[in-house]
Order: C-alpha cells, then structure tokens, then sequence
C-alpha cells in the first residue's frame, strides 16, 4: 500500500536493540502527549512490550516557550517484559530550548538528541530564561548524536499545497517530529495514518496535513545525512494470546463495567472532574449501553452521597477522586463503613499536601486512606500495581465491597493512571461470576427482619428498597446490634467498634497470600505496594541475577494485611520499604509488626527508576 | 387472578421507635400528616424512601415504617439523587431543616432543583438550630439574639422559597405545621408531582424559637396574616375576606375589597405560569407588610432527570445493543502474539 512506508526499508545499517526509551519534550501545545501516545500504540501493535510515562504541567497551557510549560511524554518499548518507562533516555526529540533546558540530563550518554532548530531563536531562549545557544556548546556532539531539523520551516513546506495558515501549518510539527522517529525505529505509518483519518476525517484540510506531516518527517529521515543508522526492537516474547494497549484509568473504568457484569448489577459512578481520575468519569459515560450511569455531581462531597445513596439502592456504586477529593469525601466514607453498604471508593493519588502536584504521582495518600476518618473507621485497601493490573484490581475490590457489606478504598497513582502498557485481553466467559445474594419479601407474620444480622463473614444482608416486609431505617447514628436501631448503649458502641474492625480483619481471610519473587529467605526482602512495582522488581531481577539474596514481596493489600505476611518478613534480615512518600507503609508496618525496616523515600512528583532502587544493594 | 391491595392506615406508616422530639414540637404534626398523605396516596410502603440528612427534622425517618436513610449534614438531596438514579422506580422524600440545607447544604438543594431529579424535598422552617441548641439559623431573621449572637444576629435571612425558584424549581410550595389539613393536601400534590418538589413548612420550635410563626397560627390574627394560594382564583384574605393584593405597577399592594375595588382588580393565582415572576413575588411578600402566602407559589412540567438519564442507557442500547465484554475489552488496535 502506497501510504505505508515499509518497515526498514531503508537502505542505511539497522541495529538491533532489546529496548529503546524514547522522550518526546515541547511546549504543553505542541501535541507531545498525542505524539507519545502514537508511538506507544504503534510500538505494541509491533509486538513491543512498552511501558509510558506522560508528564506535563498542570496549566493547560503554560506560558509558551518557558520551562513551566514543558510537556514530555516518555515510552520504553522492548523485545523482553519490561516494567518501567525507563532510567535513562536512548532518544530525546525537544521542540524548543525550554524542553531541551529541563530533559537534557536524563539522556544517556551516546543517546541520541533530536531538536527542532527553527525553535532555537533569541526569543525562545529568553522564554526559556538561557543565556546562549545550548546546541553551540562543543561538548553536544561528543556526548551525543545530534540530529538538528528546521522541523517548523519542513513541516510548512510540506503541508504549503493546502494552503493554510502559518498557525495551523505550525501545529502540525508533532506529526513530523513522529514520522521522524517512526523511521529511526522501524515504525509502521499506518497505525497512525488510520488515527489521524478517525480523528480529523472530518476535518480534510487537518488530517491532510497532519498525514503529510508524518510522511516528510519519515522521508526526512530517510534522505538526511545526519542519521547513520536506525534501529530495530524484535517483538517481545509475551505470554501467548490477544492483546491491547491499555492504560491504568481505562483498565480501571474496564474492571467496574466487568464486575458490575459479573455480579448481574448496574453500574453508577458519583464523580466530580479532578486531575488525575477524571479520565475514569470520561471512559465510563461511554458505556452506558452497559447500563453503566455516569453522575457528574456538584462537588466531590455530593458525589460519594450519591454513590452511596445508589448503593443503598443495590447497584454497584463507584465514586473516583483524587487526595483533595477524597479529604473532602471523608465524613460520608465513613458514612458508608457504618452504613456498611458495598462500594468503591477510588483514589488517583498525586502530589500533596492541599493541590500539591496535581499532575504528578505521589503514594502518600495512604495514612489518610488507613487513618483518615473520624472514629473507629477501618476500611479495605486495595491498591494495583500497574496499568493492566487495575482491571482485575477493581474486580477484586468488588468482591471484597460486596461480600463484606463495606466501602474498598482503592489508591491507584497517576503514573498508573496515565501510563500504558500491553494487556493480555481475557475471555469474558472465562471470568468467574461474583455471587451477590439480597434477602427476598418477608412475609406479614414472619419473624422481624434484622438488618444488622451478621452471616459468618460479619457481613449483614443487602436488603433493597421494593422488597416487601424489609423496610428498614440506616444511619450515622450509633446502631444497636442485629436490630440496626439507634442505640446509645455504652457496651453495645464498644461491641459495634469491635465487630467493624474485626469484619475488616477477617479479609484476610479471602485475599490470596503474600506472594515472594526471587529469594523465600535472605539478606534483603523489598517490600513495596501500588505504583513502584516495575521499578521494584526490575531491580531486584537484577541484584537476583547478580547472586544477591533479595526477595522481593509487593503488596496489593494495605488493609487487612496478607495473612501469611509477618512470616515473610521474619525470612529475611533486613526489610527495604521504598515509597514515593516519607515513610508511610514502613509507620503502618512497624506499628503492626514492631519491626525496624530500611526505607527509601522520594516526593519528587516523579517514579522510582530502576537505578534508585538498585543502588541500595550496590 | 386479581391480588387485592391490602389498604394501609396512617398508623401503618409507622416505625415502632419511639419519637424523640421535644413535646410539642411541631414536627409531631408534620409526622402525623405525612403518614395520612401515604395512606391516602395508597403507593407501596416498600417503594417509599425518605432519606434525611442532620438535624431535629433529620430523624423523621427513624420514625417511618418505609425504608429511610439518617444521613450527613447537608447531603440528603445527593444521596437522594444517586438512589432515584438507579431506583426511578421508588417514591423518594427527603427531609430537611432550615440549617440542613441552607447552610451546609445549600449546594446541594440548589443542585438537586435545578436538576429536576424525581423527588420531594420538605423543609422544616423553624428560623433555629434545634440540635445545637439555639444558635440562630439563616432563616434566622436580622439582629436575632441567640447564645452566638448576644448583641443580635447581623446576617441577611433566606428566603427558602426564594432559593428554590432561583433554581429554577418547578414545584414550590409553602404550608404550616398546625394547618394540618393544608398540609396534608400540599404533601399530596407534592407526591403528585413529577420532578423536584420544594415545600417549606413553617414549624414551631417551641423551645428555642417558640411562637416564630404565631402571626401566622394563632386563631385571632392567622387569616390576617396569611394568603392562602389557589390556582386560578384571586389572592383574597382576612378574617371578612375583604383583603386582597392587587399589582400596582410591578410592586404588589394590599387593598381592600368594596370602595370601588372589585375581586376583578386583583391579582389571580397562576401556578402553572412558565414564567417563575408572579411566584417570586409572592415569596418576596413578608409579615408585616403583606400576608404570607401559603399554597403551591409554582407547579410546571418540567424534564426529569431521572428519566433522561435512563433515557439516554435505553438509547445507547438502541444504537448499539446491550453491552458485550468481548467487545468491549477488543476494542480498538488488538495484536496477536503466539
């Protein structure tokens, strides 16, 4: 087909690499998150493990030019598994000095440095706040290979047919700047030729010119002198099947629509828009021809009342958020724990405290979800490793929501939320069904309903409004035991705080056991939970395969703990607890299990790389 | 064969709790006359939801033999909101106080009108804090003197009706808890009503705020003091009724009927006015210059959200038939790997 240019058609030397990290850096304008995001889905569909990284600025458009408003998208895509973005960049394309100014120290030496020259003008280094031309210094071209291109003057030139405006001609750089690495890593056209049809198709003047675009980018490569070779990255040897590319809030919007599926119910999201969970509200008020419904409420508090307000009404409910939401969620949460209805309550931590870094990730959320309600409040936590991970994590928390009468707090990430990676796609069929059981009418004469009656999980029945002869009153206020009527008696409040927390003990009854990778017993076990995961265990691959005894247990459950846990953790002599917060998991597990562990903590907005976790055993 | 609905008494409405009010309290009467209006409407006790959110007014649910929700301050019109989502099929009631959702829940009530959801929102007026024991409200009328505010309250009240029509709501009415055959009749055509249902009833806190409404209860001064609404007829009042309101540019007047002034001159009730102008006037009109009036101020059809939330899942279904998860996980660029 004329429209695709052929894989490595090229005639220059291919080098085969297992995995190249890719960085695409420019102004928050510039496309950079649609230009990773293409890489990405290419790079799967060629049978690439890839792991992404999207970091941009809260404000939707910085100041132009400035270093504020640098957006990168960054993408590892491997022949091998991989579980990470990447340390250290292979390529770097910037699109002005700002974007040159902010990334150029994560490129690794003998990278390769792709910029936009036409960029590089006296204005746009007082934008980026630089003194002199940074491509003048002598050093660059011996620490890397440069490649410069005039990408804004080849991109008008190419698109010059259309005749449209400078403005609009301009915006279509990202699309060169793609086509350009397209060719250097072997990457098919088509893929992003069909996106751009779908999503411009409408528009044929756009689409046109981002297509011509992409092609003069690839063709730039293709005759330039500048490039000496491109590379080649072979398919991973995954686990056989069908894949997708997916990344953590879409896969967490899946596992809701599958377990509300899976247990013959109606899905209802309360939510109110907040930066990093909103895109969870978006990919669900797409379904509704699930019978998923989609609740935009007024503010975060109106938001979990509704989700719990469906809840009483025996739909499975769902409220997102992220920290600042949650705080704010807090009263009706345990509103929900007393009332102890199912549902999710989910949380796309971020940088804290207050707004903090609302576009970067952070794991410090988890003492507000363990401690952050008044009273004696316990409540699951749940929290997924990764991007596929969410999808089977949000059906666990359902099972856990439904089967324990109560509220499961999920603490995904924004690294989770907004990076991808390939998903194995299951068969529907062969997903188990989630057994959800309300009592039935009661009949005039019977014995009175007990809506506090526990069954031998301390769950108490589901009984819905419409059923005949269960009427019955819930509230915030204190319950007498099996009868659920307010009560204010001094022993029964003791029996009630100790029945709820001892409901939310007997989980750990259900949840599966810790799982150890790599060394049972040792010197060194990592413990670690939620987004860290890829850093963690590529890590400690590493130290294993280097003869280091390190075992390496990553938890899923932060409250109850696995029950098998306090034993791994006396199987090794030391404990390493490495967290994107102060020290949050290692206060829990020392008070739990009166142990002193090692911690490794970073609250830079930003993921673990492999190397900061490594560098503690070497 | 024919199953016969059995017939349910007031009493039937109950719960077996005991109620806890202050005695005297005029939620007794508002409880007394709810559980006559179910009776009468005969709609499935099981299918009856009242959800409440803090507050003396707030633990009427306790005292409902239906399903009922005791809730957090403020929040009842979302709570309500997410159930008659997923439940169109139940009759929702939330129970309010002036405090509940004025204050700490104003946004909520706001929201909830102006969205139209299928439920019926009673406000329970007493112009205090009950709970807490006496602060003023803010309903609380100007330079109030209560345990926060020694030297008089110096905020501007609300007023609940006025809130309600900002919102565009489509039923909005006002009763008395002592008018208890008033009342009755407003719950019903509350009930009746297809969308959000706003009703204030003045209530007589007879600890903290004893005697708030008496202008409007007592025997000797009530039909001086208040207008009673009727759709279509003219707004005449008095103990004679030879009182009535008459528009006087775009500023109503009280007039007496005789003197050259007919039942013509005045002002006739329309609740089915598109327009909120006419029932914002009336709830504009305060003692002691006006009657207060009472009554449905505005009854108008308008979209429910509820059923167009539904609407729009049974259209989605039209368009692409009900959900499939292999579709659905499938979607977009797939790739295999052997």
């Amino acid at each position: 087909m004329s429209t695709t240019a052929p894989v490595n058609a090229s005639d220059r030397p291919v080098e085969n690499i297992s995995s190249a990290t890719v960085r695409l850096a420019g102004d928050s304008g510039d496309g950079m998150q649609l230009t990773g995001s293409q890489l990405t889905n290419t790079s799967a569909l060629a049978g690439n493990d890839v792991a992404t990284f999207p970091d941009f600025p809260a404000e939707i458009r910085a100041p132009r030019g400035t270093r504020a408003g640098v957006s990168g998208f960054q993408v590892q895509f491997a022949s091998e598994d991989i579980f990470t973005p990447g340390d250290q960049l292979d390529t770097l394309v910037v699109m002005n000095p700002a974007a040159y100014i902010t990334n150029i120290g994560d490129l690794r030496k003998g990278g390769t440095l792709v910029v936009n020259t036409d960029s590089f003008t006296d204005k746009d280094f007082r934008l980026a706040d630089i003194e002199e031309d940074p491509l003048d210094d002598p050093d660059l071209e011996n620490n890397y290979r440069v490649i410069k291109i005039g990408m804004t003057t080849l991109t008008r030139a190419a698109v010059e047919e259309l005749e449209l405006s400078t403005k609009i001609a301009d915006r279509c750089k990202n699309f060169f700047a793609m086509g350009f690495i397209y060719w250097l890593y072997g990457r098919d056209l088509q893929p992003t030729l069909t996106f751009i049809e779908q999503k411009f198709g409408n528009k044929p003047e756009i689409s046109g010119a981002n297509e011509r675009a992409l092609k003069a980018g690839w063709n730039f490569g293709e005759t330039t002198e500048s490039a000496l070779s491109t590379y080649h990255v072979t398919p991973a040897k995954l686990e056989p099947g069908t894949y997708r590319n997916i990344m953590g809030n879409q896969a967490l919007a899946l596992g809701c629509v599958t377990a509300a599926r899976l247990s013959g119910k109606e899905l209802f999201l309360g939510s109110y828009p907040i930066t990093p969970a909103s895109d969870i509200l978006h990919e669900l008020s797409r379904h509704k021809h699930f019978g998923v419904r989609t609740f935009q409420a007024e503010d975060e508090i109106a938001a979990v009342c509704s989700t719990i307000g469906a809840a009483f009404g025996g739909a499975m409910a769902i409220t997102t958020s992220s920290g600042p939401g949650i705080a704010l969620k807090g009263e009706a949460i345990g509103l929900g724990m007393i009332l102890e209805l199912p549902m999710i309550v989910i949380n796309i931590q971020r940088g804290g405290p207050s707004t903090g870094l609302p576009t970067k990730t952070e794991q410090s959320d988890l003492y507000q979800a363990m401690y952050g309600r008044n009273g004696e409040s316990p409540l699951p936590i749940i929290a997924p490793r990764s991007p596929s991970d969410c999808f089977r994590t949000a059906i666990e928390a359902w099972q856990i929501a439904s089967k324990y009468m109560i509220p499961v707090l999920l603490l995904s990430d924004g690294y989770i939320a907004n990076g991808a990676e390939p998903w194995l796609i299951p068969n529907a069929a062969d997903l188990p069904e989630i057994n959800i059981q309300h009592p039935g009418p009661r009949e005039e004469d019977a014995e009175p309903f007990l809506p506090y009656l526990r069954n031998e999980d301390l769950a108490r029945p589901w009984a819905i409004p419409g059923t005949k002869g269960l009427e019955h009153r819930i509230g915030g206020l204190e319950k007498q035991e099996n009868t659920g009527n307010v009560s204010y008696d001094p022993d029964n409040h003791q029996r009630m705080c100790e029945l709820r927390n001892e409901k939310v003990q007997k989980i750990a009854e259900f949840i599966p056991e810790q799982e150890v990778f790599g060394e049972q017993s040792g010197d060194v076990l990592v413990l670690s939970w939620g987004g860290t995961y890829g850093a963690c265990v590529t890590a400690v691959t590493r130290c294993v395969s280097d003869g280091l005894s390190v075992g390496h247990a990553h938890l899923r459950h932060l409250c109850p703990f696995p029950r098998n846990l306090e034993t791994i953790l006396g199987n090794f002599k030391k404990v390493l607890i490495p967290e994107l917060n102060l020290g949050q998991l290692n206060t829990i597990i020392r008070s739990e299990f009166l142990l002193e562990a090692e911690t490794l903590n970073k609250v830079k907005g930003r993921p673990f790389t492999v190397t900061e976790i490594e560098a503690k055993f070497r | 064969m024919s199953t016969e609905l059995p017939v349910l008494k007031p009493a039937d409405f109950g719960s077996d709790q005991d109620v806890r009010w202050c005695p005297g309290c005029g939620d007794y009467s508002i409880l007394a006359q709810m559980k006559k209006a179910l009776a009468e409407q005969a709609f499935p006790r099981e299918k009856t939801v009242f959800i409440s959110g803090i507050g003396c007014s707030s633990r009427f649910p306790y005292y409902m033999n239906t399903y009922g929700m005791h809730s957090i301050h403020g929040r009842a019109p979302a709570f309500a909101t997410g159930l008659k989502s997923v439940r169109p099929d139940l009759q929702v009631w939330v129970i309010t106080g002036d405090g509940d959702s004025l204050s700490i829940g104003g946004n909520h009530l706001m929201h909830a009108l102006r969205r139209n959801v299928d439920i019926n929102i009673i406000l329970f007026n007493n112009r205090i804090y009950g709970l807490t024991k006496g602060q003023y409200s803010p309903t609380s009328e100007t330079g109030k003197v209560t345990k926060s505010t020694p030297m008089g309250s110096i905020d501007n009240p609300l007023t609940p009706l006025s809130v309600a029509m900002g919102c565009d709501g489509a039923f909005v009415a006002r009763s008395i808890d002592v008018n208890i055959k008033h009342l009755g009749k407003t719950l019903l055509a509350a009930a009746a009503h297809k969308g959000a249902s706003f009703v204030e009833v003045y209530q007589n806190c007879n600890i903290f705020n004893d005697g708030a409404f008496k202008y409007a209860t007592d025997r000797e001064t009530k039909t001086d003091n208040v207008l009673e609404l009727e759709h279509g007829k003219p707004m005449i009042f008095g103990k004679d009724r030879d009182k009535g309101i008459r528009l006087n540019g775009i500023t109503p007047e009280v007039v007496e009927l005789g003197k050259g002034i007919t039942e013509d001159d005045l002002l006739f009730h329309d609740e089915k006015a598109s327009e909120p102008t006419l029932a914002f006037l009336l709830a504009r009109m305060r003692q002691p210059e006006f009657p207060e009036p009472i009554g449905v101020f505005r009854s108008v059809d308008a979209p429910v959200y509820d059923d167009m939330l539904n609407s729009q899942i049974e259209a989605a279904r039209e368009q692409k038939g009900t959900g499939e998860l292999d579709a659905l996980f499938n979607a977009g660029d797939t790739w295999e790997v052997s």
